[in-house]
């Protein structure tokens, strides 16, 4: 893989991450019964930065969850490898909750429909909301995000990596290319 | 008048080296031997033996023919054709059959069969049957054994089940020294025994399967050579499978007890090692011991406590041991693989000499029957075996005469098969690498 | 299909393909397996029950011995991740069908199960099926030999139980009763030496021979093997085997093995006693002990469906 383009830079993913916090607060007329769902890897630590912008903004901590969708995904009977179950924390009872549900990149969709098949086992949410730090397009599934840190149009021969603190040692997205 | 030679042949028999030589066989005995003899000579039938090794036919005092009543394991065509193939001329066939040969009239049945199969050069061992100790082989009542003689019987002995009860036993040596018949034990003691399906020890244990202690057997045989002495019977003690049983023998042997002893290709050869496959195949009784065990076997071989080979050739049908090892019956075929089996891993090993393992096949099974040894002389019957001893070819069961086409062995590379076998002077066997 | 694009971890690894005993596990693979556990327990304690992972799988359960509750714990460890579940259950001996075991399966087989659970009287059944099936399998308690479902929740309770547990080195099992028959005492003694922790075993001498786990503790004295034990493992004594050549009485077992208070005063304070059930009350154990602070019976049955759940989770998926 060969690095293409720096998309965001550190202070770019923050600018990102505080517009979101606003559009958040501003669509959900506040933070009460708000939480805040990271979908495993990366959407654990933007829904821990959300929370604690949304806290700094309004004075209100909103509930944090973490979800792992493994066991939700649709293609464990065809792939190769064996992907590692995670512990999914909603230390909460999501019933009536108004939840953001949050991950790094937004591609084909599947991921969010596997997170939202695993947050509804858990019960029944007011409302259930997306937010991503960017959305690439290509989806193969009817969803969309609520709150999109930046497009990128992409070809499939692209990657897009996000970097964000403490998974990676930086903040940062970039573009890379796929070797032929 | 029909006449067979075979050219330039090494000679062996069980008074040792003959040297190379013709052997001309006319009306089922040897006409004429020795060097250049069969030159010129007009047969019916010429082999080029080519030097490969000509020796009188091997006897088995143990093999399992399933006839009558398990046919669809064995029967007397397909056991005499398979012991032709491995070599062998004579066969001792047991009475474990369905009904059990416990009357007579089943022996002359047997007899008849088998003599039938003898014509027309279908290819067939002779048939020698062995007849129950007691009837059905319920270890109750004894059977009649002399007119089990009279029909043909030449051995008693209730293999397949030890006899339990001492007081049966005495009697029957009694019964069979009186009429010079040799009793053939199957020495187990069945509590002892339990339901054990392999040998008891550390890999039973480890594989979880019940295990069956080499006590069991030393305890029996000790029984056995013990009413041996008591009443002077020929007491024949099948496949000892453990260096305890073969102890106990060996002190009674020194005591004077007219004891002899046979030991199995496989008990020479496989260890309870083999069990950790989980395959049935394995599954014999006596069960395969430890390799200690067969050490000691080998080491009595080779001290000449051990009076002959018998196979236990002992047929199953394939789906009897596709079942779970609880379920499967006992015993495994061979007779077509022993001799090249013992030769290779014992006398290419330089574990034992070649005239040794010969013996043990030959003199010492006629030995232990009070039959003359089996001799390649002007005038002696012309059961013959003529074994290529360089050729070396993978088990292949699927080629076996035998209705069990399966082996512990298949795959495995040996030398010293059968080239020809000659019962009576018939082609009773040919492999077909010999046919040109 | 469409390429599916939820990346695949970089911990990804590669599939085992059967559980037949713990030869050819690693530690490391146990120690994933009850991690996965434990996200299993998490999903049994939701409103909704179930995961649609295993969807599309097919797991057949063949119970060739009867066992209502293991079958039981590995059919809902299957549906509960959306399995489909097909079971077939065979008193006696299939030679009495005239059948082969390999023809059996065979016939079994078309119905393109993608994991086999099977359970036999007989040791070796479950290695024998692997030989013959695609499908993987798990060993559900084959005779004497294993029974590695049991022996996982076993150390998954110990784990999740025991006050402070830091790793399983060090940590002695004691293993008490009919070791000789028992397929529970070898699996745990292998799980639990491979895991690093040190095994005892103990019982009358006719049903704790000599080379019962070579290089593993045994005695014959019930306090020698308690002696800071960390988990005590009473053993069902079956009912054929009291007043048998190999006993003299139930009353003498009773007065010798039973685990009692008294006895388990000799153990580690935080000592747990576990049982693989079912229950002789006041056979092997004692009433008070079984029901006891100490006791960790009912947590052992609960770890069942998590436990089973992972190892299904784990022999399918990764499978092509």
């Amino acid at each position: 893989m060969r690095l293409k383009a720096r998309l965001l830079n550190e202070q770019e993913v923050d600018r990102a991450l505080r517009r979101i916090a606003h559009e958040i607060i501003e669509r959900n007329k506040g933070a009460a019964d708000l939480a805040l769902v990271g979908v495993h890897t990366r959407g654990v630590p933007i829904a821990e930065r959300l929370a604690a912008l949304i806290a700094e903004f309004e004075g209100i901590t909103p509930d944090v969850g973490k979800l792992d969708i493994t066991l939700y995904r649709d293609d464990l009977t065809e792939i190769a490898l064996q992907p590692v179950v995670k512990k999914t924390e909603v230390p909460f009872d999501v019933h009536g909750k108004r939840i953001v549900l949050c991950d790094d990149v937004l591609f084909t969709g599947r991921t969010a429909r596997a997170a939202l098949d695993a947050l509804i086992d858990m019960g029944r949410p007011a409302v259930i909301q997306y937010a991503v730090l960017v959305d690439r397009g290509h989806r193969e599934l009817p969803i969309r995000a609520d709150y999109v840190g930046k497009n990128v149009p992409t070809s499939h021969h692209e990657v897009v990596k996000v970097k964000i603190t403490p998974v990676d040692d930086v903040d940062a997205v970039e573009l890379h290319e796929l070797e032929a | 008048m029909s006449r067979l030679v075979i050219l330039d042949a090494r000679l062996v028999d069980g008074s040792g080296e003959l040297g190379r030589g013709d052997v001309v066989v006319e009306d089922g005995r040897i006409a004429a031997l020795g060097e250049g003899v069969g030159a010129g000579v007009q047969a019916d039938r010429t082999v080029l033996a080519g030097g490969r090794t000509l020796t009188p036919a091997l006897i088995d005092l143990h093999a399992h023919l399933r006839e009558p009543g398990q046919e669809v394991k064995e029967d007397l065509a397909s056991g005499l054709a398979a012991a032709a193939a491995g070599g062998f001329g004579t066969v001792v066939s047991m009475a474990n059959t369905s009904p059990v040969v416990d009357e007579p009239g089943l022996v002359a049945d047997l007899v008849a069969k088998a003599d039938a199969l003898r014509v027309g050069g279908r290819g067939a061992a002779r048939l020698r049957p062995a007849a129950s100790l007691s009837h059905g082989l319920r270890g109750q009542a004894l059977t009649d054994f002399a007119a089990l003689q009279a029909a043909g019987a030449v051995m008693i002995t209730d293999d397949g089940i030890p006899v339990a009860d001492g007081r049966l036993m005495r009697s029957a040596c009694e019964y069979a020294r009186d009429l010079g018949l040799v009793v053939q034990t199957h020495s187990e003691d069945p509590s002892l025994r339990g339901d054990g399906v392999m040998n008891e020890g550390i890999v039973s244990q480890e594989l979880g399967l019940p295990g069956n202690p080499t006590a069991a057997e030393a305890v029996m045989v000790a029984r056995d050579c013990e009413v041996a002495l008591l009443t002077g019977a020929r007491v024949h003690i099948a496949h000892v499978s453990c260096k305890r049983a073969m102890q106990v023998i060996e002190h009674y042997k020194a005591l004077g007890a007219p004891v002899t002893c046979e030991v199995t290709p496989h008990h020479l050869t496989l260890t309870d090692e083999a069990l950790r496959s989980f395959d049935p195949v394995f599954k014999v009784a006596p069960p395969l011991r430890t390799a200690d065990d067969v050490a000691y076997l080998r080491d009595a071989v080779r001290r000449g406590v051990v009076d002959s080979i018998g196979t236990d050739h002992a047929p199953h049908t394939r789906a009897e041991k596709e079942l779970d090892l609880g379920s499967a019956p006992f015993g495994l075929p061979n007779i077509e693989v022993a001799l090249p089996l013992l030769y290779t891993r014992l006398v290419l090993a330089g574990e034992l000499g070649e005239t040794d393992l010969l013996r043990l096949l030959q003199d010492g099974p006629a030995e232990v029957m009070g039959w003359p040894a089996p001799r390649l002389e002007v005038g002696a019957p012309a059961d013959l075996v003529l074994i290529d001893l360089e050729d070396e070819r993978a088990v292949e069961p699927e080629r076996f005469r035998s209705k069990a086409k399966f082996s512990p062995w298949a795959g495995e590379r040996l030398r010293g098969w059968p080239w020809l076998t000659l019962i009576d002077g018939e082609v009773a066997f040919e492999a077909p690498e010999a046919v040109v | 299909m469409a390429t599916v694009q939820i990346e695949v971890p970089t911990s990804a690894r590669e599939r085992k393909r059967n559980l037949l005993d713990f030869a050819d596990w690693t530690a490391d693979e146990i120690g994933a397996l009850f991690d996965t556990a434990d996200v299993m327990a998490q999903v049994l304690t939701r409103t909704i029950k179930k995961v649609p992972a295993l969807q599309g799988f097919t797991v057949g359960t063949l119970f060739f011995e009867d066992s209502t509750r293991t079958r039981l714990s590995f059919e809902r460890a299957a549906r509960a991740q959306s399995a489909d579940v097909i079971s077939f259950a065979s008193g006696g001996s299939s030679l009495s069908k005239g059948e082969s075991l390999k023809d059996t399966l065979r016939t079994i087989d078309q119905m393109q199960a993608d994991l086999y659970v099977v359970r036999h009287a007989c040791a070796g059944v479950p290695h024998q099926i692997a030989r013959w099936t695609e499908a993987s399998v798990v060993n559900a308690g084959d005779g004497r030999r294993s029974h590695p479902t049991q022996a996982l929740l076993d150390a998954y309770t110990f784990r999740g139980r025991f006050p402070g547990f830091d790793g399983f080195a060090g940590k002695r099992l004691a293993i008490v009763g009919d070791v000789m028959h028992s397929r529970v005492a070898r699996s745990n003694v292998e799980l639990w030496r491979k895991l690093g922790g040190e095994v005892v075993l103990c019982g009358p001498p006719p049903l704790l021979p000599p080379d019962v786990a070579p290089g593993v503790a045994r005695t014959h004295r019930l306090e020698e093997a308690l002696e800071g034990a960390h988990a005590v493992m009473a053993l069902r004594l079956q009912r054929e085997r009291m007043a048998s050549p190999l006993l003299p009485s139930a009353t003498e077992y009773v007065a010798r093995y039973q685990v009692t208070e008294t006895a388990l005063e000799l153990a580690h304070p935080d000592a747990l006693v576990m049982h693989p059930g079912p229950l002789n009350r006041d056979i092997e154990i004692a009433s008070e002990v079984a029901d006891g602070p100490r006791s960790v019976i009912e947590a052992q049955v609960a770890a069942g469906v998590p436990i089973r759940m992972a190892v299904l989770y784990t022999l399918l998926v990764g499978k092509r």
